[in-house]
C-alpha cells in the first residue's frame, strides 16, 4: 500500500477523467423518500459531477456488478433434434466509485465464498478481476452496526480508499493500475498534519456509532437456540417477500432456470438470485418443503449470516450495514433479532426464574 | 471433473423398470472425455436437459465401466418428465460427478447390510455393484430391499443373479402386497429378523425416504454396529452442486460437497437432516 494525498479540486479532476474513459458507477441521488431525505443508487455516471461524493448509503448495494440478479450461465442452440452449448465468461471492465468499507469488506466476503474452495466459480471471477473499485470512508448512520463486525475499516480488496480529511483525500492505493494512473494527477506526499487528521478522522467515524449489536460467540447460540420460540415469533411477522436478500451485500443464494427462446430455437440457462425466505427455496421433489414454516426460514438467514457456513465461509458474513432492516416492510432487522435471541439466553443463564415471555 | 461445461452424452439405451421408473444408460461423446471419466459410488451428477433444467441423480451403475453411466430415474415434476420423453440416440449433459462417496476401501473384509427403501435402490446399486466385482474383499452382504406394492419394485430382473452369482443374502418386503405376491409383508425393519448380524464387523448402507433412515438406522444402533459406520444418503434440493446456491444446506453443510453420503453420528449433529 502507498499512501498519498490529494486536494479535492484535484481529486475531482482525477475521477472525472476515469469516469469519462471508462464504463463508471457511482452514487447518485435518484428519488427522496417519504421524510424528504435523498435515495441514493449506484447509477452509471459519465463525469464527475453527476456523483454524489458526500452520499450516505445506497439503497441496494454494490454486489450487483458482480453478482447480477439475472446472468446467463449457458446458451443452448437446438437444430435438427440435436442442440450445442456455448458458454462465456467475458465481462466489460468497470469501474465503481464510492464503496463504502462494509460494501468492499462484502466483496470480499464475496470473493472468500465464490473464488476460494473446491469449486472457484469462473463468472464471478471474470466481473472481479476487470472491476476497478474506488473506496470512500463515511459517518455512519444511526443504524449502522458495521463496527460490531469489525467491518467499519477495510485493508484490501479495493484499488483506491479515499479518506476525507477537509480539503484532501488521504488516499490509500493499493495496486499499481491505480497508482500509475494518479502519478498523472497532482498527488502529493502526506505531511505530518495530514497523517494526525486521517487519524482525527477515523476516530471521529468509530466514535460516531449509535448502534451496536454484540455478536461475540452468537455461532453457539444460534446452535443452542435452534429451537426457540423466537424464530416462530419473528418468522410471523416476516411476508417471505425476499426483499431482505436483495438488498443485502453478502447474500448469495440462487436459483437456476432453463428459459427456451420465443421461436423455440435456443434456451438460455439462467442463474437467478435467489432468498432463503422465499417459500419453496428448500422445497423438493414431490412437494416436501425441508423448511416449512416463515420461522424456519427466517432462521436460516441469520444462521447463514451469523454462524458461517463451514464449508465455503468459515466467518460471519452480514457487514453491518443495515440494508436488511431499512428495506424490510415487516421491519425486521439483525440487532432486534440477536438481541432477542441473546436475552433469551442470558437470562436463562443468569438468574434461576423463567426467562421472560416474548410477546 | 466438469463443473460448467458438462459432459455431453448420448442415450444408448432405456430401460423401462416401471411406471415411474427408467434405468437410462448414457454414453460420453467424447472419447478421450470417456476415458478420463470416473466417479465413486454414491457420487451424483448434475443431469442437464436442455431446454428444460438440471436436476441431482445418483449415478446407479458400476464404477468400471466408463462406456456407461447409469441412472435410474423417477418421473417426479418438470426435469424428469422432460427426460422420460426422451428416446436412445438423444443428447444430454452431465455435470460432475459431485458429492461424497461410500467408503468401499474401508468396509473391505467386513460384512456390509445394504437396505434400500423404494428408490433408495438407485444410489445403493453402485456400491452393490462394486461389492459384486470385488466380491472376495468382502464378507456376509446382506441386501433388504422394501418397496411400497410388489409392482414398484426396481432391478428385479437382477435378483436372481445378485443372489445365485454375486452370492448376495437378498430380502424383500413390501407394505401393500398385490395378487400373486408370495413375499413378506410390513415394514423394512421386520427383515432384519431375517438375518444375524455380527455388529463389530459390520458396516451398513441405507438409502431410502428420510422416515426410514430413523427406524433402521435406530435398530442398527440396538444391534450393535456403530453409527460411524452406518452411512445413508440425504436428498435436498440442488442447483448447483458445488456449494454455491446454498439450496442444499442442512445447518451449515452442504449436501452437495460434504455429502450426499453421511455417517449417522454425522446427521444425528446436524439439525432438520432427516
Ligand atoms: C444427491 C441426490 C441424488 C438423487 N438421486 C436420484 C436418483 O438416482 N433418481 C431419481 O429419480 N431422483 C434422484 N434425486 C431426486 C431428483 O433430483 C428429483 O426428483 C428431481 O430434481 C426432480 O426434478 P424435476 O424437475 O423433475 O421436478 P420438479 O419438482 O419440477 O423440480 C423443479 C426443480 O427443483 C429442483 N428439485 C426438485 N426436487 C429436487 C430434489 N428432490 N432434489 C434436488 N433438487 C430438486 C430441481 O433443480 C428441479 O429442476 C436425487 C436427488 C439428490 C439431491
Ligand atoms: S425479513 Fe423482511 S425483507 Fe426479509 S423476507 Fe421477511 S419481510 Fe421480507
Ligand atoms: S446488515 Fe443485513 S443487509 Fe447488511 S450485510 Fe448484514 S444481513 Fe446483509
Ligand atoms: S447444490 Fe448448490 S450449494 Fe449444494
Amino acid at each position: 500500500m502507498i499512501y498519498k494525498v490529494i486536494s479535492k479540486p484535484e481529486f475531482a479532476t482525477f475521477i472525472d477523467s476515469l469516469v469519462r474513459q471508462n464504463l463508471s458507477y457511482g452514487p447518485r441521488q435518484v428519488d427522496t423518500d417519504g421524510n424528504g431525505q435523498p435515495v441514493y443508487q449506484f447509477r452509471e455516471v459519465r463525469s464527475a459531477d453527476e456523483i454524489a461524493f458526500d452520499y450516505t448509503v445506497t439503497h441496494s448495494s454494490a454486489k450487483h456488478f458482480l453478482l447480477p440478479f439475472r446472468e446467463e450461465l449457458s446458451r443452448f442452440a437446438f437444430a435438427d433434434g440435436d442442440w450445442e452449448q456455448d458458454i462465456r465468461y467475458e465481462i466489460k471492465p468497470l469501474v465503481l466509485i464510492g464503496l463504502r468499507p462494509c460494501d468492499i469488506s462484502a466483496i470480499n466476503i464475496l470473493d472468500n465464498v465464490l473464488l476460494n474452495g473446491h469449486y472457484p466459480s469462473p463468472y464471478y471471477l471474470a466481473r472481479r478481476k476487470n472491476t476497478f473499485i474506488v473506496g470512500m470512508d463515511h459517518l455512519p448512520l444511526p443504524d449502522c452496526f458495521c463496527k460490531s463486525l469489525n467491518h467499519h475499516t477495510v485493508s484490501d480488496g479495493f484499488h483506491l480508499f479515499c479518506s476525507d480529511i477537509g480539503d484532501k483525500y488521504y488516499l490509500s492505493i493499493n495496486s499499481s493500475k491505480a497508482y500509475t494512473y494518479l502519478k498523472e494527477f497532482g498527488i502529493g506526499e502526506p505531511t505530518e498534519e495530514d497523517d494526525c487528521k486521517l487519524i482525527e478522522r477515523r476516530k471521529l467515524i468509530k466514535q460516531s456509532f449509535q448502534t451496536s449489536v454484540e455478536v461475540s460467540g452468537l455461532p453457539s447460540f444460534l446452535d443452542i437456540e435452534f429451537d426457540s420460540p423466537i424464530w416462530t415469533k419473528w418468522g410471523d411477522k416476516c411476508l417471505n417477500c425476499g426483499t431482505c436478500a436483495m438488498v443485502c451485500p453478502t447474500c448469495y443464494c440462487y436459483n437456476t432456470e432453463d428459459r427456451p427462446d420465443t421461436d423455440l430455437k435456443g434456451s438460455s440457462r439462467q442463474k437467478q438470485l435467489y432468498s432463503c425466505n422465499l417459500v419453496d427455496f428448500a422445497e423438493v421433489a414431490g412437494g416436501h418443503n425441508f423448511r416449512p414454516k416463515n420461522g424456519d426460514r427466517l432462521k436460516y438467514r441469520y444462521y447463514h449470516h451469523y454462524r458461517g457456513f463451514a464449508e465455503n465461509a468459515n466467518q460471519q458474513i452480514c457487514v453491518g450495514c443495515n440494508r436488511c432492516g431499512r428495506a424490510c416492510l415487516a421491519d425486521i432487522n439483525p440487532k432486534d433479532v440477536i438481541n432477542d435471541l441473546r436475552m433469551e439466553k442470558e437470562s436463562c443463564m443468569t438468574c434461576v426464574s423463567e426467562s421472560p415471555r416474548k410477546t | 471433473m466438469r463443473t460448467d461445461r458438462g459432459y455431453h452424452c448420448r442415450i444408448t439405451n432405456i430401460v423401462t423398470l416401471t411406471e415411474q421408473e427408467k434405468l437410462f444408460q448414457l454414453r460420453i461423446i467424447d472419447s478421450v472425455e470417456r476415458s478420463i471419466f470416473r466417479f465413486r459410488p454414491g457420487q451424483f451428477l448434475m443431469l442437464q436437459v436442455p431446454g428444460y433444467g438440471e436436476v441431482p441423480i445418483s449415478i446407479s451403475g458400476s464404477t468400471s465401466n466408463s462406456e456407461m453411466i447409469e441412472f435410474c430415474v423417477r418421473r417426479a415434476g418438470h426435469v424428469t418428465s422432460a427426460l422420460f420423453q426422451a428416446k436412445e440416440g438423444a443428447k444430454v449433459s452431465v455435470r460432475g460427478p459431485f458429492g461424497s462417496s461410500f467408503p468401499m476401501e474401508e468396509m473391505k473384509e467386513h460384512n456390509v447390510i445394504l437396505v434400500a427403501g423404494g428408490l433408495g435402490i438407485a444410489p445403493l446399486r453402485a456400491p452393490l455393484l462394486w461389492i459384486n466385482e470385488h466380491r472376495d474383499n468382502y464378507g456376509d452382504v446382506h441386501l433388504l430391499y422394501g418397496a411400497k406394492e410388489p409392482s414398484q419394485m426396481l432391478f428385479t430382473y437382477q435378483f436372481e443373479e445378485w443372489r445365485k452369482i454375486n452370492h448376495i443374502d437378498l430380502h424383500t418386503i413390501v407394505e401393500l402386497p398385490e395378487p400373486g405376491w408370495t413375499g413378506k409383508t410390513g415394514m423394512i425393519t421386520e427383515l432384519f429378523n431375517d438375518i444375524s448380524i455380527a455388529p463389530a464387523n459390520t458396516y451398513a448402507i441405507v438409502c431410502g425416504p428420510p422416515v426410514m433412515f430413523k427406524f433402521v438406522c435406530n435398530h442398527l444402533d440396538r444391534q450393535g454396529i456403530p453409527m460411524n459406520r452406518m452411512f445413508v444418503s440425504l436428498e435436498r434440493r440442488m442447483h448447483c452442486g458445488m456449494g454455491k446456491c446454498c439450496r442444499c444446506m442442512v445447518g451449515s453443510t452442504f449436501t452437495c460437497v460434504d455429502g450426499p453420503v453421511f455417517d449417522y453420528w454425522s446427521v444425528l449433529n446436524l439439525k432438520e437432516a432427516i
